[in-house]
């Protein structure tokens, strides 16, 4: 079993051994897909520009092309982009340059943490208490909307504090609204209360309702921050929640902070507007475009003239989802509006059956471009039309859009209509930013320290405890290459602080064997044989072991469930790095002793 | 090679002294943490760290007023490592605490280099809300992580045990904290980790000794309680001070070669281990005896007791 674990640990252990090329990933997108001719375009415009690659390799529908240096990186980079022309997305990576066997069997190098690869993690809030009362506001709406269509006539419509407050002139009319809210709003607590000479209905929000609109909220800000990062182009971000209210970004390798915290605050919204088929695209695209009308272009670049006047915009859109459609079997993205959302849709669309209608996709983003050699930072406002449809009856709060392509196409502009805007205002609470020199330099000073502490470990323990000790160091290798596959088996991530962990666990790891060894040399001093001494010395030394390292296995527990990114990588290690020891300590050189002193006569043991 | 023959030090008879010694060290770090506290680490405190790196070494005059020039007069400015290397460090501001502070310092920075690039190594901010959470976080892991201990050591040995070990911890604890309180060296997330894991160490330690004591109360029949103590640690004596060794070797390793960044991490752990160890030997058995252990507590009960004597 010994040798098999060993064997295994060594082969999950060699992909860290191989280099990591600084590669470009690259996908395709809506216009285009990854074939063998994007590939050859790929090599075709490195090979203009003179850029030197390693290799290039297209599968699962994405290229991978393969530097010497992150500077022909770079450069390729910008070549291939303009070689192109933008069709692809595509991204910075690091890909470990292992031979074909090794990926097949699902070999990894470690996951490097931020600290050592370079990178941001920011940490963000979301507002919360806005977005509670965001959703008050859209109630609010709601409700007039509601009194108006039931013709019941009331004085105020406003929100208060948590909840929101109707004034009715008499107590009849009043009841009738308590009637028609409680009917029609399921999610809010609804009361009737005289005060003062005034009738009032207080309606509050339930708590079941709070949790709901909170988690909405952190969904599509997650969901929002996710398409804009994804716009960055970066490989392998990660965006998760952490606790209730915050989301965590990092993003490894990005060299500009600025930029990233600028798409993340940047503001994009969308715009339904009537398509203008009175009037000819040609003359506008020739630059006559009419009054009340505004040309844009869709993704494909392709014209397209649209009313000035807007009907619902991206912050009335309450929900979007993709789904089928019952009747035909359809993709088709399914869209709630608010209420005066759906009032303004109801009129527009009543008044123009048959006719199409576009959604207008606005983004400011910041571009960087040369000016006389000096980059400038210039804020753009783009526009783009990502889809026109027909209006086939009148519709209001919930609609279908239908007349997509794919699924696939429904998914993605269901992702777009919901992530137009931010759900609630968010506010970075935690920025660390590690560059990429920082970030090299901290890996060679942390492999420093480690073969600097295993030496000297070893070449104590081999003095000390002469064969016994050499036993020891053995073990203390397999340890060091155990902890290093078990890491890259969970591709659980590795931080500074990690490594740390792992120094430690080195110094650590020859305590149960300093524990055995002491045990056998007691043994062998009450003039026992040197079998029966090894015999006892294991058994005897065991419940020490085990006591001693479960203590500190709390402890490593208690960091992990507490601790947040590096010292988490810290708590990973040094958990890992107890359990293996434990191992090789124990298991692995008593198979070594035997192997050694195992049914010979033995008149002295070198301990 | 060895160490020591065989020791028969009398290491209870010294637990008075070592008693003083204890206390002595103990209360200069408590005093030192009420005098003058901590310095807190911006994961705690909330607000910016910048460490930047210049080609050539660098006037830190003339960075404090740029500085000051762009309105950070209150930025703490020092060298980190080289005299190539700089760290700022700003405090939390109100309404700026937006993460654009960076941003704008590092922009001033590269500027006033002129020619010469700047290069933004490392950036650190925290708002003030986050760092108030670690700090409660941090002092509830703390007492987790102590809880634990003591109910498996209960639950292994007997609570007199527990205690003495759980003793002997806050013992490491509050003395390591100290060092850092006394000469100011910053504490940050990375140092409250080690401490974490000085408590797991220094128990590991503690555990062993009780271990055997635990074994000789069983085995030797004859014997005060402070004898067997006595013979018990002494016989784990060369085993503790080696494990120590390799242990401070890897650490030294650590401090010297392993970067400014972990230079807190690892100070923290080497002093942890060096007063696990004394603790361990002095304290935590002293704490047991103090408590007034007795061999019958830690005899097996009958069934188990038999087996252990049918032994050869």
């Amino acid at each position: 079993m010994v040798v098999a674990v060993v064997l295994l640990g060594l082969l999950y252990a060699l992909p860290n051994i191989y280099s990591q090329d600084p590669s470009i990933e690259i996908k395709g997108s809506r216009q285009a897909k990854v074939d063998e001719s994007t590939v050859a375009a790929i090599k075709a415009a490195l090979e203009n520009a003179g850029v030197k690659w390693k290799a290039v390799e297209r599968a699962d529908g994405r290229v991978l092309v393969r530097f010497a240096n992150a500077e022909s990186q770079l450069k390729g980079n910008e070549v291939i982009e303009t070689g192109l022309q933008g069709k692809y997305k595509q991204a910075l990576t690091l890909a470990a340059d292992l031979p074909g066997w090794l990926r097949a069997l699902g070999a990894k190098p470690m996951y490097l943490g931020l600290d050592l690869r370079g990178g941001i993690h920011v940490l963000i809030d979301v507002d919360m208490d806005a977005a509670i009362k965001q959703a008050l506001e859209r109630y609010a709406g709601d409700i007039r909307g509601l009194l108006r269509k039931h013709k019941i006539r009331y004085i105020t419509v406003s929100q208060e504090g948590e909840g929101i407050e109707v004034k009715f002139k008499d107590a009849a009319t009043r009841d009738k609204a308590r009637e028609a809210i409680y009917k029609e709003f399921r999610t809010l607590a609804v009361e009737s209360v005289d005060e003062g000479g005034d009738f009032l209905v207080r309606a509050k929000l339930t708590p079941a309702e709070k949790t709901s609109i909170k988690k909405f909220a952190l969904e599509q800000n997650i969901t929002t921050l996710r398409n804009r990062v994804n716009a960055l182009g970066v490989a392998e971000p990660i965006i998760q929640q952490q606790g209730d209210r915050r989301i965590v970004v990092q993003l490894p390798g990005v060299q500009d902070p600025a930029k990233l915290k600028d798409i993340l605050g940047a503001t994009a919204t969308l715009e339904y507007r009537l398509v203008d088929t009175e009037h000819s695209v040609e003359d506008a695209v020739a630059g006559r475009v009419p009054v009340g009308s505004k040309l844009y272009h869709d993704r494909q670049g392709r014209p397209l003239l649209l009313k000035k006047r807007v009907i619902v915009t991206g912050n009335q859109i309450t929900d979007a989802s993709s789904g089928l459609d019952r009747r035909t079997g359809q993709p088709a993205v399914f869209v709630s509006l608010d209420g005066q959302g759906a009032r303004r849709m109801r009129n527009v669309t009543t008044e123009n059956v048959g006719k199409p209608m576009a959604v207008v996709f606005i983004e400011t983003r910041t571009q960087t471009r040369m000016v006389n050699g000096k980059p400038v930072k210039k804020k753009v406002k783009v526009e783009e039309v990502i889809s026109v449809a027909n209006i086939l009856e009148p519709f209001g709060r919930r609609f279908q859009t239908t007349g997509l392509d794919s699924t696939e196409e429904a998914h993605d502009l269901a992702l777009l209509l919901r992530a137009g805007a931010l759900a609630a205002p968010i506010e970075i609470v935690e920025e660390r930013t590690i560059g990429p020199s920082l970030g090299q330099e901290n890996i060679n000073q942390g492999v420093e320290s480690v073969i600097i502490g295993m030496l000297l470990v070893v070449g104590f323990m081999a003095i000390y405890y002469r064969v016994f000790g050499l036993i020891a160091d053995l073990a203390l290798l397999m340890n060091l290459v155990l902890i290093v596959a078990v890491l890259s088996l969970l591709q659980a991530t590795l931080t500074l602080p990690g490594i740390a962990g792992i120094v430690l666990t080195v110094g650590m790891a020859v305590d149960a064997n300093v524990l055995i060894f002491e045990r056998i040399r007691e043994e062998v001093r009450v003039g026992n044989t040197p079998q029966a001494s090894i015999q006892a010395g294991y058994e005897k030394a065991f419940s020490t072991i085990v006591d001693a390292n479960i203590t500190t296995l709390i402890a490593a527990v208690v960091l992990f469930s507490f601790g947040t990114g590096p010292i988490k990588g810290f708590a990973v290690t040094l958990f890992i790095g107890i359990l293996t020891s434990m191992f090789t300590a124990i298991v692995g050189t008593r198979a070594v002793v035997n192997l050694i002193y195992g049914g010979k006569k033995v008149k002295k043991l070198a301990v | 090679m060895q160490i020591s023959k065989k020791t028969s030090i009398d290491f209870m008879g010294k637990r008075k002294v070592a008693f003083v010694f204890s206390m002595t060290l103990i209360v200069i770090s408590i005093v030192s943490l009420f005098a003058q506290g901590l310095k807190w680490g911006i994961d705690f405190t909330g607000g910016t760290l910048i460490e930047l790196g210049y080609e050539k070494p660098v006037d830190l005059g003339k960075v404090r007023n740029v500085l000051a020039k762009a309105g950070f007069e209150d930025a703490v400015v020092q060298y980190f490592g080289t005299s190539k290397d700089v760290l700022l460090r700003l405090a939390p501001q109100e309404g700026v605490g937006s993460a654009k502070l960076s941003d704008r310092v590092y922009a001033e920075l590269s500027k006033a280099a002129g020619d010469e690039k700047v290069d933004l190594r490392r950036v650190e901010f925290v708002g003030p809300q986050v760092g108030d959470e670690l700090t409660e976080d941090g002092g509830l892991a703390m007492l987790y992580a102590l809880i634990g201990i003591l109910i498996y050591v209960a639950l292994r040995f007997e609570y007199r045990f527990a205690l003495g070990s759980v003793i002997a911890l806050v013992h490491d604890v509050i003395i390591t904290i100290g060092f850092f309180s006394l000469f100011q060296i910053e504490f940050d997330l990375s140092v409250l980790a080690a401490v974490l894991a000085v408590i797991g160490y220094s128990l590991n330690d503690t555990i062993v000794v009780f271990d055997r004591i635990r074994e000789n109360f069983r085995k030797i029949r004859k014997g005060s309680v402070i004898e067997i103590i006595n013979i018990s640690i002494n016989e784990t004596l060369s085993r503790t001070l080696i494990t120590s060794l390799t242990t401070l070797l890897v650490l030294l390793a650590l401090f010297f070669v392993g970067g400014e960044i972990i230079h807190g991490f690892a100070l923290a752990l080497i002093l942890g281990v060096v007063v696990g160890t004394y603790s361990s030997i002095y304290v935590a058995s002293a704490a047991v005896v103090a408590l007034g252990v007795s061999k019958a507590d830690l005899m097996p009960v009958k069934k188990e007791g038999a087996e252990l004597d049918g032994r050869p």
